[in-house]
């Protein structure tokens, strides 16, 4: 068994010495490796970046209402008279006989990242100050809280690291007006982050929304107060609205993106059988180019063992190298890229690619994968080598 | 030449089926050969000598018949027995060399040594010894392609003594030499065999070649002609 080992190392590190006779079909197979790796991690770092975007986000005793039907805040309406209704509702929690409550609404800035210098979109919402209570997490890491009804805002840590010109005390300009970044806050990674705030009723006089607002949220006394809520907005007809857990909102609209997950594995399963198909022409040639050592080396006493181990290994090595060489490569292109222009209903969401570990690992699998397949079949060639190759003729 | 046989082979045949052909190559073939022995055999294209020499060397196994090797029967080996047979008992010179090109001079003739349990200081003992043999010690950390065909010949002879095998087993040696390193190969092993005690069966096609070994036999369709050393 030990020898089997030693005999094993000796041929994988004469084998691994060969490859560069076959430089370019080598290369070929690392690259092709390399492609499906990234882009089956493109496809679920994409995914997972918008899933713990949004899903950290939200609350299960926080109600969100929104116009019916809408499904997003961007395409909904919540009018003043409404939100006066709102805050006699019933079930919500209340300080010193007051909900805690906000209307909000937001518009879409332009901003200039710092990594490629191109402008993306950003929300800036405007709320209540009673909205940063209904964050969970909140905390002004720098400066100070906006002053309501002035042109003041404060930045989420998302924009302030991935975008220029939001440093603390700088004025941004948006358009015509200008605004003055007073403070700098955290909701603990989650999508808010990725977001500018600033007193709502500001934002509705500056972009001539007159008192209309596009969500209200309001504290719970208790995730069972959903019922209650809905219904007393179908006893109420001017409260054309619907009123979802703050939780529900942020999972619908980030499941929305695992079909994406599934195509990616899909998309990058078909390239892999591409890859397959090539890979095994490399290990075949390989297997024929070493078809003389191969055999020599069983002459000599060296068991086929040692010679499918050596195939095999090599193809898992040119396999590997390519996996990690495209996990590379989408890390390097994609881990923390924003992805601010998704179209749909999700335009607003600024969300980041986001490769763990887990997906690393993914990756890594799909190549040793590649490398298995494509190597088992020439390995088990090099193992039925006849010796008798060692003695025919030509170099 | 001492008298114990090393190996006999008592009624061999071998036919190689080819679609539906079936092509006989020794029907009833019989030979002893003993320890001590430098046998050349000679033959015509296509007579039967690789075929034997692969029999011998336990890569191919006979059709019917028995082999037995210092008292111990061959034929009945199975692959993977065969293989260590190979690398306790024999010795392999091939007519191109077949070193390995990635590997350097010691590296090659370290090869067998890896199918041993000696530890990495003896096997540099070992190879070096090999190579001082064979009069390359100076050419230890050489390539393969940095070496002339004689050189590398040479290296390929280290390899074959280097675990001390009985017997070697050479396909044309010298086929692809010039004349001058031809000799100078076969006189290394007629050093072997008779200062080192090597049985050496060596299959030639090239007369002067066969005048270095202590007798030949001539391979003619699969059956053996008995001649003196002529030319
Ligand atoms: N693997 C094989 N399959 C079919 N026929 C073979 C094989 N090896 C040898 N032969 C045939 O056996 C005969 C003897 O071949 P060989 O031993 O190579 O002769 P030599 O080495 O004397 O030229 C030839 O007719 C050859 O065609
Ligand atoms: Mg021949």
């Amino acid at each position: 068994m030990g020898q089997i080992i030693s005999q094993s190392f000796a041929v994988i590190a004469m084998n691994l010495r060969s490859i560069p006779r076959r430089i370019w079909m080598s290369l070929a197979m690392v690259f092709a490796s390399a492609v499906v790796v990234a882009i089956l991690l493109a496809f679920l770092a994409m995914v997972k970046g918008f899933e713990t975007t949004l899903s950290s986000a939200g609350s299960n005793d926080v109600a969100i209402f929104m116009r019916g039907g809408s499904g997003a805040e961007l395409n909904s309406t919540v009018t003043r008279e409404q939100v006066n209704l709102l805050e006699v509702a019933p079930a919500l929690f209340k300080i010193d006989d007051k909900p805690v409550l906000s209307a909000e609404l937001y518009v879409i800035v332009d901003g200039i990242k710092k990594t490629t210098q191109t402008e993306a979109n950003i929300p800036l919402r405007g709320l209540d100050i009673d909205g940063t209570k209904l964050r969970s997490g909140f905390q002004l890491i720098e400066g100070r809280m906006f002053e309501p009804g002035t042109n003041e805002l404060i930045v989420g840590a998302g924009i302030l690291r991935e975008f220029d010109g939001f440093d603390l005390n700088q004025e941004v300009r948006f358009g015509k007006y200008s605004w003055k970044v007073v403070g700098v806050f955290s909701t603990g990674g989650n999508v808010f982050e990725s977001e500018l705030w600033s007193d709502a009723k500001v934002i509705q006089s500056l972009y001539n929304r007159g008192s209309s607002f596009q969500s209200v949220r309001a504290k719970m006394d208790s995730p069972a107060s959903l019922t209650e809520l809905q219904t007393y907005i179908e006893n109420e007809p001017r409260l054309n609205l619907d009123v979802k857990a703050e939780s529900a909102y942020f999972a619908e609209q980030g499941s929305s993106l695992s079909y994406m997950a599934i195509f990616g594995r899909v998309i990058s399963m078909i390239m892999a059988l591409g890859a397959i198909a090539g890979a095994l022409n490399t290990m075949y040639t390989s297997v024929a180019d070493r078809s003389r050592e191969i055999a020599t080396l069983r002459a000599i006493g060296f068991s086929n063992i040692s010679a499918f181990i050596g195939t095999i290994i090599e193809a898992l090595v040119l396999a590997a190298l390519g996996g990690v060489i495209g996990a590379l490569a989408a890390y390097l292109l994609f881990d923390g890229l924003h992805a601010s222009t998704l179209g749909g209903s999700f335009t607003q969401v600024v969300f980041s690619f986001r490769l763990s570990t887990e997906l690393f690992i993914q990756g890594l699998n799909m190549a040793l994968m590649i490398g298995l397949i494509s190597g088992f079949f020439p390995a088990w060639r090099a193992a039925k080598m006849p010796v008798m190759v060692a003695f025919q003729n030509g170099h | 030449m001492s008298d114990e046989m090393l190996f006999s082979l008592n009624n061999i045949t071998k036919s190689f089926v080819k679609g539906r052909e079936n092509i006989s190559v020794f029907d009833n073939l019989n030979m002893t050969i003993n320890k001590g022995d430098f046998l050349a055999i000679m033959g015509p294209s296509g007579s039967g000598k690789t075929t034997l020499l692969n029999m011998l060397g336990g890569v191919d196994q006979p059709t019917s018949g028995e082999i037995t090797f210092d008292g111990g029967r061959v034929d009945t080996l199975s692959e993977s027995q065969l293989a260590g047979w190979r690398a306790n008992n024999i010795g392999f010179i091939f007519q191109f060399y077949n070193l390995m090109p990635m590997l350097n001079a010691a590296r090659n003739v370290e090869l067998p040594l890896l199918l041993t349990h000696l530890n990495k200081t003896q096997r540099q003992k070992s190879v070096e010894t090999a190579l001082e043999l064979v009069g390359l010690a100076d050419r230890a950390k050489h390539m393969p392609s940095e070496l002339s065909g004689g050189q590398q010949q040479r290296v390929a002879i280290a390899r074959a003594v280097v675990s001390d095998p009985k017997l070697l087993l050479c396909d044309e040696p010298t086929g692809d030499l010039d004349r001058q390193t031809a000799d100078e190969i076969l006189e290394m092993l007629q050093l072997l065999n008779r200062e080192f005690g090597k049985t050496i069966i060596m299959v030639t096609h090239d007369p002067s070649a066969a005048k270095f070994a202590q007798r030949t036999l001539h391979l003619d369709k699969g059956e053996f002609v008995e001649k003196d050393l002529v030319a």
